[in-house]
């Protein structure tokens, strides 16, 4: 690898520790600490900034920021500039978002890690470019063709767009899949104050690099050093591996085998096992107020904010109501959602769309109890009286 | 290090064991244009661990599989944008494309043109065929006017795309264009290509006698191949008869396709230009510093 | 406590930096949150646009006001669609050279921000002069960490004169205070 991180000159970089910034602007500070070394992006609003800061920084700490001609483009660089030995990432908003889908299943596909955040802004179409949204939680996990699973999370504060950027990095690398941080306009374009976390504090997982001897190396099957790990030891270019890599269904030596059924499956099926296996230590959420309530706003991203509110009023009139916020959205805490739906009445689920998370609450409580939608669409998040009206007859 | 005289031995150093046999048909041209850049790279001599390949969709695409080096086989058209993350993730790779005229002048036609425009240093080798061969014979961007597709069945009423001009009008720092029936100059010309510090695109024309031979009636294999022979033309000759010849001869030319080196200039790549921009903002923050203390 | 601020005008005079010099003094250089939203219109200049601040010494939940602490506007277009939002007790600050008809029958304080930046040589802050009035009329938050918050945000080359600019504001703020008394 060309570019190493230097945290040193990261930090001297980023200036101090304390800062007020855009929540744009923390996911290139998040993408700087975990070591981003690539940046292949396109402006769209509102994701620019992220691009922006890019350019700004990236040159500072040794890495390279291309502007590439269009999205497409952007997340084929980022996973080009993976392959090459660099931690690379992409910005990007709904329509560019679109654009990437078939980029990021070949991501998913020849298990590269990057990292795509996703600014959602309202949709179909252009919509409303400078609004926020929530209209993209479904494209994460089911927008690509074919199966796969989506390593998703979504900040709802400054602070969290820096530590999920951080994150998604270490899922990233971890899993060898792609992984998005699904913030919205309303978080990209907030300013909060942040500290930026001092390297000790910093968690950083790397990919498991190949050390094998070259004749025994197998690019595409289980961890040829750890055991019971579906993720591939990763043989970056130039490495001397000689590495095959294609998105065309292959064989565990990565060469093309595309009419062979159990070939496919085994990939396949190992492709997404190496992270369903791991569901359950997957689980980040935030947990307010639930032992005893017998109403929950399960939520994620901006949304969680106007429902804290909700909570904080309905609390004062001693309504008993708690709030669950996923941070990281897939893989789906199934297990946690059976739990709560076990141990209240009533689950509304608020998103800045109009119901996508509310499935897979639905698919794992409805049989336990009541789960309601709480949509809002057209670039406004909820106001908490507006959440306060679900709480009601109860 | 061994001294390699045959292709024999060529293939035993560069073709990756455990691909074969290759997907291409009897007759087909990609193999020729493998062979002259194994020679190209034999010649010289670079370390294969440092030399990393990027391919799209199609059957050119499939080349790298072939080879015993890294190689990313990515999406239809997609390959430029990849190589163009490769190199920048290390610019002491050598990036080499292997991409198709459908490949890389329809669905990936914006990626070529800004990789071109930025002068990243990679090198293009587009094998044109003037047909989507892989899947069956539909109409290409550089299929000719009034050829046969599957997708054109009364012939083709689009302009072809003449792709060696656009990379020339791009401002790519190294263009041409070869057949596949002599070997040294385009072998020459690879090496050339390769050393070239910015963009180079060599385009090859090679028969697809299954998918487009056949459909436009040029005969067996061996008619197909003497029909790029007939129809293409040295620059240099080009530019001698169509300035001296008699307008006989210049109308015997005229539609001709020209081979040759159409352009080989030195401007500054991408990745130069980025590390100058590196260098800069260091001076700049070196001095800021010194007139702190 | 929570205290939602709103700065309003047109598009190029800096109304985002306001918001956001305020929103840094409390929540970097003093101890409260805070967070700063914005909205203009898609031109990059001329449109109407709008910084909002809340300031709270608890964890803000939702991030956009539900009423106005303090309005302060820099266009009279901007004036006009906002003034809306004002409540009995909301305390108003405008440049009554930009925002000419300002009387809504509430006491509006009246700070020539455009004319004191011009006399320091440099219209352009006249935002500045608004923070400073801001400052002193609000009384939220420490001089010194406004201050401190206007050195961190705007240019070196500038900083003399946003901090005389900001000095500026801040008696123009105690004499609109006591014009009103």
């Amino acid at each position: 690898m060309k570019c190493k991180r230097d945290p040193k000159r990261i930090r001297e970089v980023l200036g101090k520790k304390v800062q007020f910034i855009l929540g744009d602007m923390a996911c290139v500070y998040g993408g700087l600490l975990a070591g981003v070394s690539f940046f292949g992006g396109y402006p769209i609003t509102p994701a620019s900034e992220v691009a922006e800061g890019m350019a700004r920084m990236l040159p500072r700490v040794g890495g390279t920021y291309i502007q590439m001609e269009d999205e497409i483009g952007s997340i084929a660089a980022v996973i080009g500039a993976t392959w090459g030995g660099a931690k690379s990432m992409t910005a990007t908003s709904g329509p560019g978002f679109s654009l990437m889908m078939e980029n990021y299943g070949f991501a998913v596909m020849t298990e590269t890690p990057c990292v795509i955040v996703n600014v959602q802004r309202t949709g179909p179409s252009t919509g409303q470019p400078t609004l926020g949204a929530q209209g993209d939680m479904m494209q994460v996990r089911w927008g690509t063709h074919g199966d796969f699973e989506a390593l998703a999370l979504a900040p709802s504060t400054v602070q969290e767009c820096i530590d999920f950027t951080v994150e998604a990095f270490n899922l990233s690398e971890k899993y060898r899949n792609p992984a998005c941080v699904m913030t919205d306009g309303e978080v990209g374009h907030l300013r909060e104050r942040i500290i930026i976390p001092d390297e000790k504090d910093l968690k950083l997982i790397n990919r498991v690099t190949a050390t094998i001897d070259k004749k025994k190396y197998i690019p595409f099957t289980n961890s040829q050093t750890r055991k019971n790990c579906k993720v591939p030891d990763f043989a970056t270019f130039g490495t001397g591996y000689r590495t095959y890599v294609t998105g065309l269904t292959h064989n565990e030596k990565g060469f093309p085998a595309t009419d062979k059924q159990p070939d496919h499956e085994r990939l396949v099926k190992r492709i997404t096992e190496k992270i369903t296996d791991d569901a359950d230590k997957l689980v980040m959420v935030e947990k307010i107020n639930l032992d005893d309530a017998d109403i929950a706003f399960v939520t994620y991203g901006a949304t969680a904010r106007p429902a804290e509110s909700a909570m904080e009023i309905a609390r004062k009139e001693g309504k008993k109501v708690g709030l669950l916020r996923l941070k990281l959205v897939w893989p789906f805490p199934d297990k946690l959602i059976t739990k709560l739906a076990k141990d209240v009445d009533k689950i509304i689920v608020p998103e800045m769309n109009l119901g996508q998370i509310v499935h897979p609450v639905k698919e794992v409580a409805c049989k336990h109890c009541e789960v309601i939608s709480a949509p809002k669409i057209g670039g406004e998040m909820h106001l908490p009286m507006e959440l306060h009206k679900y709480l009601e007859g109860k | 290090m061994v001294e390699i005289k045959t292709a024999d031995e060529l293939n035993k150093k560069f073709l990756r064991e455990g691909m074969w046999p290759t997907i291409f048909c009897n007759g087909c041209g990609h193999g020729v244009v493998l062979e002259y850049t194994f020679w190209a790279l034999e010649e010289l001599g670079w370390d294969m661990d440092n030399v990393i390949f990027a391919s799209g969709i199609g059957c050119s695409s499939r080349l790298p599989g072939y080879i015993n080096a890294d190689g990313l086989h990515t999406t239809h058209g997609r390959a430029i944008a990849f190589a163009t993350g490769i190199k920048a993730a290390n610019p002491d790779f050598n990036v080499i494309v292997f991409t198709g005229d459908g490949d890389c002048s329809g669905i990936g036609g914006n990626h070529f043109i800004h990789a071109a425009r930025r002068n990243i240093d990679i090198t293009v080798i587009m094998i044109n065929n003037f047909i989507y061969g892989m899947t069956g014979g539909q109409l290409a961007p550089t299929a000719p006017l009034g050829s046969i597709a599957t997708t054109a069945p009364y012939g083709n009423i689009e302009h072809p795309f003449d792709i060696s001009n656009l990379a020339c009008a791009l401002g790519a720092n190294y263009v041409a264009r070869w057949g596949v029936s002599h070997p040294y100059q385009p072998i020459k010309s690879l090496k050339e290509g390769l050393q070239k510090k910015g963009f180079s695109l060599l385009e090859f024309l090679a028969p697809c006698p299954t998918a487009y031979g056949r459909r436009n009636k040029l005969g067996d294999i061996k008619k197909h191949w003497a029909w790029y022979d007939n129809n293409t033309i040295l620059k240099e000759d080009y530019e001698k008869i169509m300035k001296y010849g008699t307008e006989e001869e210049k109308a015997q030319v005229k539609d001709k396709i020209q081979l040759g080196v159409f352009q080989d200039i030195q401007k500054s790549g991408f990745f130069e230009s980025y590390e100058k921009l590196v260098n800069r903002l260091k001076e700049k923050e070196t001095k800021a510093k010194g007139a702190k203390k | 406590m929570k205290k939602e601020i709103r700065i309003c005008g047109f598009g190029g005079q800096g109304v985002i930096l306001s918001g956001f010099i305020i929103g840094k003094a409390a929540s970097v250089f003093m101890d409260y949150n805070a967070v700063q939203s914005q909205s203009y219109g898609p031109e990059a200049r001329g449109g109407a646009a709008r910084s909002e601040i809340i300031i709270s010494d608890e964890k803000i939940g939702y991030p956009r006001p539900t009423g106005v602490d303090i309005l302060l506007a820099m266009s009279q277009e901007s004036f006009d669609t906002y003034r809306k939002d004002v409540r009995k007790d909301t305390i108003i600050v405008v440049d009554p050279d930009l925002v000419k008809k300002h009387d809504i029958g509430q006491p509006v304080h009246k700070v020539h921000a455009q004319q004191i930046a011009e006399s320091l040589g440099n219209k352009i802050v006249t935002n500045i002069v608004m923070v400073g009035a801001f400052t002193s009329i609000f009384g939220l938050l420490k001089t010194e960490a406004v201050k401190e918050s206007v050195i961190d945000s705007v240019p070196k080359k500038f900083t003399d004169l946003n901090i005389k600019a900001f000095e500026k504001g801040l008696e123009a703020g105690k004499n609109a205070v006591k014009e009103l008394q």
